[in-house]
This record gives C-alpha cells, sequence and structure tokens, in this order.
C-alpha cells in the first residue's frame, strides 16, 4: 500500500516543484478592443504577438483584457490583472486617458508598466511607467522648424476634445513661443463627431498661417476633409497618433501635403542605411505583413512591437536576480527596464531615465507628408 | 460672425438637423406604436451605411450573417409555440414571414456579382437591413411587449449595447465612406449648398409629411396608435398588436436604413457612429414632445443648428450645450403639461 502512495504522491511532489521552477512570467495586458479607440487597440494588440513566447528558460504568458475605450473598465481590468492574477508587468492601455487612469493603479501596487500611450506623469507614477511614444515636447519639434523655415508666424488648433487633444495642444503651446509663432485658436472636436464644419469656419475666419490638426487614427482625418472643403491651401500638420492606412483611405485628396511628425518606422524605408532604426523597422514590417497581409504595417503595432524588444531586453536582467511571481521580480524588473540601455526599436532608441516615463529622443521622430496617397519623408 | 459665416454654420446645422429629424422621427414613430424608445436606432442606421460602404469594397458585410441568424432564432421562437399550441400544421407562415422573407435580400447579396451600380448597391443594403428590426421586435420586444415604459428602455439600451458589439463583429474598427450620389453643389447667389444636404432636408419633409398623414388619416395608422395607448383595449376592438409592433419597427427600420444610405457619402461611419447620430435625434424628439412627427422634424432642426452654433463658439463644450438643452426643454414641457402623452402608463392593468 505504501508503495502505491507513493507511486501517486512522487509525480505530485515533482510536478509542484518543477512548476515553481518555471513560474511563467505574467503579462497583463489592458486594450480598447471596442469602442472608439478600438481602431487603435486592434492592430495595438496585434503587434503585441511579437512578445517571446519563452524567455530564459521561462514561459512568457499575456493576458489580454478589454477596456471598451471606458478608463473606469480600463482600472478595474488593471486592478484585476493585479490582484487576481498577480501579473509580473501590466502594458497598455491604448489611449492616453486609459493610461492616466491605470498607471496610479500599477505604481501603487508597486508593478511595473510599460505604456502604450504617450502620458505626462508625476514622479511617483513615472517611477513605475515607461511609456513607447514619442513626448509630444519631441515631436512638436520637427513640426515647428518646418513652420519657422515657411515663415509661419500664426497657427491654428484643432484637436480632439479629450487628453490627447490637450496633450497636443500643450506641446505646441509649450514650444511655440521659441520659435516666434502665436496660436490663434483652439478649436475642439470628439472622436464620435460627424462634422467639424463650426470649427473649421471658426479656424479659418482667424485667418491662421498654418493649421495643426490634433487628433488619432481614421477620425483625425475629419479635420482635414472639413478644410479642404473649405478650400483651405495653407500648410496643415498632423500629430503623430494617425499613422494607419485608414487615415489616407478616409482622407484621400483631402490629406495631400498634410505633415506630420512620426517615429522613424512611417518612412524607414527612405532612411540612410546607417540609421539602425532602418534593419528593425524592416524586420517589423515584414513580420508584421506576413501575419496581417500586405500594406497593413502601422505605427501603432510597431508601438507594441517595441515594447516586446523592450521587455526582451529587460527581462533576462530581472530573471537574474528573482523568479517571476515574486515581488523581488516586479522590482528587478522595474530596475531592469531603467538600466537596459540604447536598445533600437521601431519608433526611436530607447534609455529610459529616472524621473520621467519616456525614453527617447529626437533620433525617435521623422517629417512626412503625403505625396500621392504615401508618406515621404521630408529632408 | 459675419455673414458668410453665419450662412455657413447655419446650412452646416439645418444638414446635421435634417439628419437628427430622421432619426427622432423613427423613435417617434416606435415609441407611438410601441411605448419603445429604440435608443439603437442610429445603430440600423450605422448597419445601413456599413453594408454599402462593404459592397463599395467588393466584400461580404457580416449583417448578412447577422439576419440568417435572427431569423433562425424568429422561426424558432414561432415554430415552438405553434408545437406547443399543437399547430404544427400552419408552420408554413412562420417560415415564410420569419425565415423566407427577410432572408431574400441577402440571399440575392451572396449570389449578385460584386460591381453592381451605385444604386442597386443601396437599394440592396436597405433591403438586407430591413428585417432586422422588425426581427428585433419579434425576438426581444414582443414577449416584453406589456411591460412598462422604463423596462422597455433598459431593454433598449442593452440592446444598443448589443448591436453595436455586433457591428464591430460585422464591420471592424475601422470607419467607412461611400460615393457620393451626386457631386454637384447648387449655386444660390455666392453661397454653394450641398446637394446632399437639400435631399435630405427634402427627404425628411417628405417623411414627416407622410408619418403625419399615415397616423392621423389611415386605418392601418390609427390602429397603430390605438396599440400603444391602450394595447387592451385595442385587442378588444379588433387590433391585431403584434402586428402593429412589427409593422412599426418595418416602417422605422426602413427610415434608419435610408438614412443611413444617403448620408454615407458625407459622413465617415464606425460601427458605433450611430448611437451619438441617434442620441442626438432622440433630443430633437423630446423638443417635439415626442408625439408630433412635424414637431420632432422642427426640434431635431433646431438640435442641429444649436450644435453648429456651439461649436463655431465653444467647440470644447459642445455636446454639453446640445444635451443640456434637453433640461430647459423638459422642465418647459412639464410647466406647460397638461395634455396627456400615450406615455400614461394606463396599459399597467
Amino acid at each position: 500500500m505504501k508503495s502505491r502512495h507513493l507511486l501517486i504522491v512522487t509525480p505530485l511532489v515533482l510536478s509542484v516543484l518543477t512548476s515553481s521552477a518555471h513560474a511563467d512570467i505574467k503579462i497583463g495586458v489592458d486594450l480598447a478592443l471596442t469602442g472608439p479607440n478600438a481602431s487603435l487597440g486592434i492592430p495595438y494588440r496585434k503587434g503585441l504577438d511579437a512578445f517571446p513566447k519563452e524567455i530564459g528558460g521561462e514561459n512568457v504568458t499575456l493576458i489580454i483584457l478589454d477596456d471598451g475605450s471606458d478608463p473606469s473598465t480600463a482600472v478595474k481590468n488593471a486592478q484585476k490583472l493585479i490582484n487576481d492574477e498577480k501579473v509580473d508587468l501590466l502594458i497598455g492601455s491604448s489611449s492616453t486617458p486609459a493610461v492616466f487612469a491605470i498607471a496610479p493603479v500599477a505604481s501603487s501596487a508597486h508593478v511595473p508598466q510599460i505604456a502604450l500611450s504617450p502620458v505626462e506623469l508625476g514622479a511617483k507614477e513615472a517611477e513605475w511607467v515607461v511609456t513607447i511614444p514619442q513626448p509630444g515636447s519631441i515631436w512638436i519639434q520637427p513640426i515647428l522648424k518646418d513652420m519657422a523655415k515657411r515663415g509661419v508666424k500664426t497657427v491654428a488648433f484643432i484637436g480632439f476634445s479629450d487628453p490627447w487633444g490637450d496633450l497636443c495642444f500643450n506641446s505646441l503651446k509649450n514650444a511655440a513661443p521659441a520659435y516666434n509663432i502665436e496660436i490663434v485658436a483652439d478649436e475642439r472636436y470628439a472622436r464620435t463627431d460627424n462634422t467639424v464644419t463650426g470649427q473649421v469656419l471658426k479656424v479659418l475666419s482667424k485667418k491662421p498661417d498654418a493649421v495643426f490638426v490634433g487628433g488619432s487614427g481614421s477620425p483625425g482625418a475629419l479635420p482635414h476633409l472639413a478644410l479642404a472643403e473649405r478650400r483651405w491651401k495653407g500648410p496643415t500638420y498632423a500629430s503623430p497618433a494617425i499613422f494607419n492606412k485608414d487615415f489616407l483611405r478616409l482622407g484621400g485628396a483631402a490629406v495631400e501635403n498634410v505633415m506630420a511628425a512620426t517615429g522613424p518606422v512611417g518612412a524607414y524605408d527612405q532612411l540612410p542605411d546607417s540609421n539602425p532604426i532602418k534593419a528593425v523597422s524592416a524586420e517589423f514590417t515584414k513580420w508584421y505583413e506576413t501575419a496581417n497581409g500586405e500594406g497593413s504595417a502601422n505605427g501603432f503595432a510597431a508601438y507594441s512591437y517595441d515594447a516586446a524588444k523592450i521587455f526582451a531586453k529587460a527581462a533576462p536582467l530581472a530573471l537574474s536576480r528573482a523568479k517571476p511571481g515574486t515581488q523581488a521580480f516586479r522590482d528587478a524588473l522595474r530596475a531592469a527596464l531603467r538600466e537596459a540601455k540604447e536598445i533600437v526599436g521601431t519608433q526611436g532608441i530607447y534609455n529610459f531615465k529616472p524621473d520621467t516615463a519616456y525614453g527617447v529622443d529626437e533620433r525617435s521622430v521623422v517629417l512626412v507628408k503625403v505625396e500621392k496617397g504615401t508618406w515621404k519623408l521630408v529632408q | 460672425m459675419d455673414f458668410d459665416i453665419a450662412m455657413l454654420v447655419t446650412q452646416d446645422g439645418i444638414s446635421n438637423g435634417a439628419i437628427y429629424a430622421m432619426m427622432a422621427l423613427g423613435m417617434v414613430l416606435i415609441f407611438n406604436s410601441t411605448r419603445i424608445i429604440f435608443v439603437p436606432f442610429g445603430d440600423l442606421a450605422a448597419y445601413a451605411a456599413l453594408t454599402l460602404g462593404f459592397f463599395q469594397l467588393h466584400q461580404r458585410p457580416g449583417t448578412i450573417w447577422l439576419v440568417l441568424v435572427l431569423s433562425l432564432v424568429a422561426f424558432a421562437i414561432e415554430a415552438t409555440e405553434l408545437v406547443l399550441r399543437k399547430a404544427t400544421r400552419r408552420i408554413w407562415r412562420p417560415a415564410f414571414h420569419w425565415l423566407a422573407l427577410p432572408c431574400l435580400p441577402s440571399a440575392i447579396a451572396l449570389i449578385v456579382p460584386a460591381d453592381l451600380p451605385l444604386a442597386a448597391q443601396s437599394a440592396l443594403a436597405v433591403a438586407i437591413v430591413l428585417p432586422i428590426g422588425p426581427l428585433l421586435y419579434r425576438i426581444i420586444y414582443r414577449p416584453v411587449a406589456n411591460a412598462s415604459v422604463l423596462l422597455l428602455l433598459t431593454v433598449s439600451v442593452a440592446l444598443h449595447f448589443a448591436l453595436s458589439g455586433v457591428a464591430l463583429l460585422c464591420f471592424g474598427p475601422e470607419g467607412l465612406r461611400t460615393q457620393a450620389f451626386l457631386e454637384s453643389n447648387l449655386d444660390v447667389g455666392q453661397f454653394s449648398i450641398s446637394s446632399q444636404m437639400l435631399m435630405m432636408v427634402i427627404a425628411a419633409a417628405a417623411l414627416s409629411a407622410a408619418l403625419y398623414f399615415f397616423f392621423d388619416r389611415t386605418v392601418a395608422g390609427k390602429a397603430l396608435k390605438a396599440t400603444a395607448m391602450n394595447r387592451t383595449g385595442a385587442r378588444l376592438v379588433g387590433i391585431r398588436t403584434h402586428s402593429a409592433g412589427a409593422t412599426a419597427f418595418l416602417i422605422a427600420t426602413a427610415i434608419a436604413a435610408i438614412t443611413g444610405v444617403l448620408i454615407s457619402p458625407t459622413t465617415t461611419f464606425y460601427y458605433d457612429t450611430g448611437f451619438m447620430t441617434g442620441l442626438k435625434g432622440f433630443v430633437g424628439a423630446t423638443f417635439g414632445g415626442f408625439v408630433g412627427y412635424p414637431a420632432a422634424v422642427l426640434g431635431a432642426l433646431v438640435i442641429g443648428v444649436i450644435e453648429s452654433v456651439s461649436s463655431f463658439y465653444a467647440s470644447a463644450l459642445k455636446e454639453v450645450i446640445v444635451f443640456g438643452s434637453i433640461i430647459p426643454i423638459v422642465l418647459l414641457r412639464w410647466l406647460a403639461a397638461g395634455s396627456a402623452t400615450p406615455s400614461d402608463e394606463v396599459e399597467e392593468a
């Protein structure tokens, strides 16, 4: 009888032992896969397929939850992922409002977070959160430089009536005085609006030299359509959050000659070979388009891809110090995210520093222009 | 604001108002005949617009499968009822009404070539979406047809979330715009008026007149109205209250689908665009007291202009102004009340 017990118990004990030795690295993801932000959330999701399945002998599992484009659901998701799933790393979300909402949850629970949308965070949150996209203070520079080159003195702003619109407006407002450019209008619209005629009329009544549109994704095409309808011919600029094919498809002729700042991946094929981002971007584009079809590569999936690159660089460092599933591992991962240097991605070269969530520099942005329905690098 | 801008803003307001007016008409129609505040009305418009958009992309819209599933469910319910009543010999009736007829346009869409002319594509898109309203009524609302207005409203809100989720599944997250029916603009003096806008305004005016005539001058319309006012009473005088509801949904879905197709060249439709549009139509209908058709059209036009003017003066507060305007309206109507509306809960008994 005893030996029979032993027969049953041994594999059980073994399995318990081995499973603790191979605790998975659990990554919790919150994205907007439905709702108005889904046109960004879905490519972000597809880009996350780039995460390694295994790293340093440990399995990597992603638990993906949908917040329906609602920041309060994002908070619930983050709490669920942290408290119930005990994740080692939180990723998300796909919109600035949701990142604002979940960053305090992650930092107060001492869970590192990789955000996929740009956010300005306080020092306490920034300690636990790193964010992939370029900050407004960096991507606004090439836009303002181009404006100054064209002799633009006044610019009108039209953008979303949400934190993304605020972020675009504040970036413009903070940097414009250095170029002696005055902002003459601040008009807002909602992502779900059918028309912006009123706002565009107001913008044009101020007779600006240039217009800057702070929208994102395909809803970001609406002001360009309304401007074209009113026969606006001046220089028009857009934020980096419009890099997908649908923006060009919906905008059609109306977005021709629109200039925008973007990560290098937006026009990687026109970069010099000496730029290390070119090779990574080419690799990303090939990988993404093999899985999702010709011409499907976009800036949002590229951010996710870079998140995977950063994780792949930081995780082995953390693994050498602690075991996944423990607070020690989370602390180590947080530290490793800041220690890894010169991580080449598709959108920039990342060096995360203390006190700020951002890790990119001026190498992470290029100015491009729509010509015949595609993005062309402006030299 | 100078004269030119005032004209442009008003024109924009009226063309939006005309869209809201169509939404308001459909909502008032459904409310007057079934006491249901049909929140997902705008979703049906989006279904039609996106179905047309998919035809133009030479893809099969997911609405085809949605209609098929809904008809099967409706038929299953009808058939079960017949079996329980031991009347299986009459099964051909639901098979025709709830299965064959609703699926016919979808079946046509599956066999016709992809490159149809625009008019045929539009007609087909409307025809595919048309059965969705009556089918939803049969499956979801008929079992609770006697419930209170509040419960019916709650069901409608839930249905909206379900429908917009299904739309995401059918059409994906990206927006679509279709080819324009009429490219030209009419030049009146120095102003150009878009022919698209003119078409919407004419359609709204014609529909409100037709609905007014239908409900006040024809027996079928009066029967619908009677059903809403008092179901039991209506049944006692021989009105088929169930088919009345389905008829109202059929007419309303036609309005929604036609609106969706008409505005799809000028409006970028996303799977969830319809909701906001429908909601503003609802505010317009409230303006009109949710009873009269011409009043609803007028209310919706006022909402359109309020929206347009506020997007010029205070764009960040636009939605606040539009939806906030419902408070003084309701207050005024409440103060001026005295006339009973069909929403009085007399049918609780």
